[in-house]
């Protein structure tokens, strides 16, 4: 291997491809000159199935997009749909959903950081992330009756009311939630190895970041403000009082900082959304559906991974027309390939981790 | 003459069968630790506490198939692992595990065990480049690299040790530290020492070469059944080695109050080997640039200014 550039397969079998992602590396030595991320092996037509699906029936479908976060994706679809029908969601389901979508998002954080620590060698902070999201699925265990994919929302409300023990429970959770973020941090935040492997990997500025179309945690990093619970406030967003944390070089290090401050943010938000939630007065927590009208919308909300967006085209029957998807990981990944070139190797598996792609989204 | 050949081959297969057995269980109590760091249980199914793990492990991977890809050079594929393990083995003939507990005490001991562990580095390179397969070639020459880069602050290392104690002999060496362990004497030696160690052993943060999550397995990719297993014995029994020899040249060997030297010996090498766990479980691992640097930029200087300020005032006062 004189002069050449050798052509390496990184996937769709590989520990740190966070599922069937295959990027072509050219590596000059341990450099790589080129990334071409290769995806669709995960894919299932979701988007084409949807056209013969009922509406109710799709929300199933949503679950198994973004498996890491399937509440948030209940939540962009039955939003967008709402939408549609132009319903009005009671205020106390509005809360539950927001206590809900903001579970998942520090469920899905914890999830991210673990694996990427994990990517980058640390072995142990998986473990005690993973003993925290469980105590989360525990909670949507108890209110859905699914850990995973729990189809829960409805269309102008949900499929329940909460109970005194999801409060309970989810009171407990974050109790101790800040000590345990901060534990978490003391394992990595100012650890020097963690720092030279995360500092400087993976920039990005902003505009390249926007040029891209890059959303959510990522862009955040770049120092960008952006977020859509304050700019585009959906689900009584606006009761809300939360900080957006942002970066300032959009490096993975920064893109940790960001995730990491993010999940405390979110548990501030379910601590207001659950003191603040309205009392049951009797009536049901999801409004009536009729009909669903003709007519074209589009909706999107800040899932975990970034902007997710759902556009509906409806003819008037019981299912859409044409349902299209934006998959914030789909989109953050295309980034890759800037953001690889003329790393070394182990950048690229840090970089891959830092996008945080679930595959299922990508590929639908 | 006959009688001192037979109790000599008696004290070889004892000291292996004591060395193999103590690395068969460095296994358990590696997963038993990671486990306790961890919150989760460990191996607890076969035996009482998983205490005979290690032996089921062994008798899964005597009977699994013993597979060779076809792509591979046959003759270096076979010949790797078997390097791996008996260049950590033959050191063992000059470790002394107590004051007269070891096969042949020879005056030019620590030179015997510097050439023969630089060999163990054949068994990797080899093994990456015989697969046939990029991740374990470059797991190979990752190991090239890291080896030879770190075993020369290593033998710096050392040889302030050796200045101290004016001999080569593993004994004498241990003997010299019999008022005052070298650690004391040797602070930013053992330093150097540990931080190479951890690099020639293949540990975490410097598992570079079959760090997983990059090159899948690094260089043992390919191999399976009794094959890795002769890779996983050499990785263990290097561990164990390389904790024998930091309680030999800094922690005093066997010599401490009270309890018998050979407890002693023992209990040294079991906190050093659990150091290894402990320091997989806490840290995240090197990229190889840095890895590079931290040899040729930070460890080399300061093994020179180490050496250099040992000779001086061993020669002064």
């Amino acid at each position: 291997m004189t002069e050449e550039s050798i052509t390496l397969n990184l996937g769709p079998h590989h520990p740190s491809t966070h599922g069937v992602l295959r990027v072509q590396l050219e590596l000059d030595g341990e450099i790589v000159v080129d990334a071409q991320p290769d995806v669709g092996f995960l894919h299932r037509g979701l988007e084409k199935l949807s056209e013969h699906r009922t509406y109710q029936q799709i929300l199933v479908l949503t679950d198994r997009l973004d498996y890491l976060a399937a509440m948030s994706n209940n939540f962009g679809y039955v939003l967008a749909v709402e939408k549609l029908l132009e319903i009005e969601v009671p205020k106390r389901a509005q809360y539950i959903r927001v206590a809900l979508v903001e579970l998942q998002r520090i469920a899905s954080h914890l999830f991210w950081l673990g694996t990427h620590a994990h990517d980058l060698g640390a072995m142990t902070p998986l473990f005690y992330m993973l003993r925290e999201r469980e105590d989360i699925m525990d909670i949507f265990d108890g209110i859905s009756g699914a850990r995973l994919t729990p189809s829960f929302m409805r269309f102008g409300g949900l499929a329940a009311d909460a109970d005194p023990d999801f409060v309970k429970k989810t009171k407990k959770l974050l109790d101790g939630f800040s000590g345990k973020v901060d534990d978490y941090e003391r394992l990595l935040t100012e650890n020097p190895m963690w720092k030279s492997r995360t500092q400087g990997v993976g920039m990005m500025s902003t505009e390249e970041a926007l040029n891209t179309g890059i959303s959510g945690p990522m862009i955040r990093a770049t120092g960008l403000e952006w977020d859509l619970r304050k700019s585009n406030p959906y689900s009584s967003y606006e009761d809300f009082d939360f900080e957006i944390p942002t970066g300032i070089r959009g490096d993975v290090y920064d893109c940790y900082r960001v995730r990491v401050k993010e999940m405390r943010e979110s548990a501030r938000i379910v601590s207001q959304a659950i003191d603040g939630l309205p009392e049951n007065d009797g009536s049901p927590i999801k409004a009536k559906v009729v009909k669903f009208p003709e007519g074209e919308v589009y909706h999107s909300i800040e899932s975990p991974r970034g902007e997710l967006g759902f556009y509906i085209v409806s003819a008037g029957g019981k299912s859409p027309f044409r349902l299209r998807v934006r998959p914030p990981s789909f989109v953050n990944l295309q980034g890759l390939n800037k953001m690889v070139k003329g790393r070394l190797l182990s950048d690229a598996v840090a970089i891959i981790g830092m996008i945080d792609i679930v595959l299922a989204e990508v590929d639908r | 003459m006959i009688v001192e050949i037979l109790l000599q081959i008696i004290k070889i297969i004892a000291i292996f069968a004591v060395v193999m057995g103590c690395v068969a269980y460095l296994t358990l109590m590696e997963r038993k630790c990671l486990g306790f760091f961890q919150i989760r249980l460990g191996p607890n199914r076969v035996g009482p506490w998983g205490l005979l793990q290690p032996v089921a492990d062994g008798i899964k991977l005597f009977f699994k198939e013993d597979m060779t890809v076809l792509h591979a050079n046959k003759f270096y594929f076979i010949l790797a692992p078997v390097i791996s393990l008996v260049a950590v083995l033959f050191c063992f003939a000059v470790v002394p595990f107590a004051g007269n507990v070891y096969i042949i005490d020879i005056p030019v001991a620590v030179l015997y065990l510097m050439a023969i562990s630089s060999m163990g580095v054949y068994g990797v390179l080899l093994a990456g480049w015989s697969s046939n397969n990029k991740y374990s070639a470059m797991g190979g020459y990752r190991a090239t690299a890291q080896m030879i880069s770190y075993e020369i602050p290593l033998a710096l290392a050392i040889v302030g040790v050796l200045i101290l104690s004016r001999s080569m002999s593993i004994v004498d060496i241990v003997n010299a530290q019999k008022g005052m362990w070298n650690i004391v004497k040797q602070p930013l030696g053992f330093i150097i020492y540990l931080v190479c160690t951890f690099a020639e052993t293949n540990r975490c943060p410097f598992d570079l070469y079959e760090c997983e999550n990059e090159l899948v397995a690094g260089y043992q990719t390919e191999y399976s059944s009794m094959k890795f297993a002769l890779f996983y014995m050499g990785e263990y029994a290097h561990i164990f080695l390389a904790s024998c020899l930091i309680t030999l040249f800094y922690l005093g060997g066997w010599n401490g109050p009270v309890l018998p030297a050979l407890l002693w010996f023992f209990m040294k090498v079991f906190f050093c080997a659990f150091c290894f766990i402990w320091v997989r479980a806490t840290y995240p691992r090197f990229r190889y640039d840095q890895l590079m640097n931290l040899s040729w930029k930070v460890m080399l200087p300061l093994a020179f200014l180490n050496l250099i300020v040992t000779a001086i005032i061993v020669v002064m006062f």
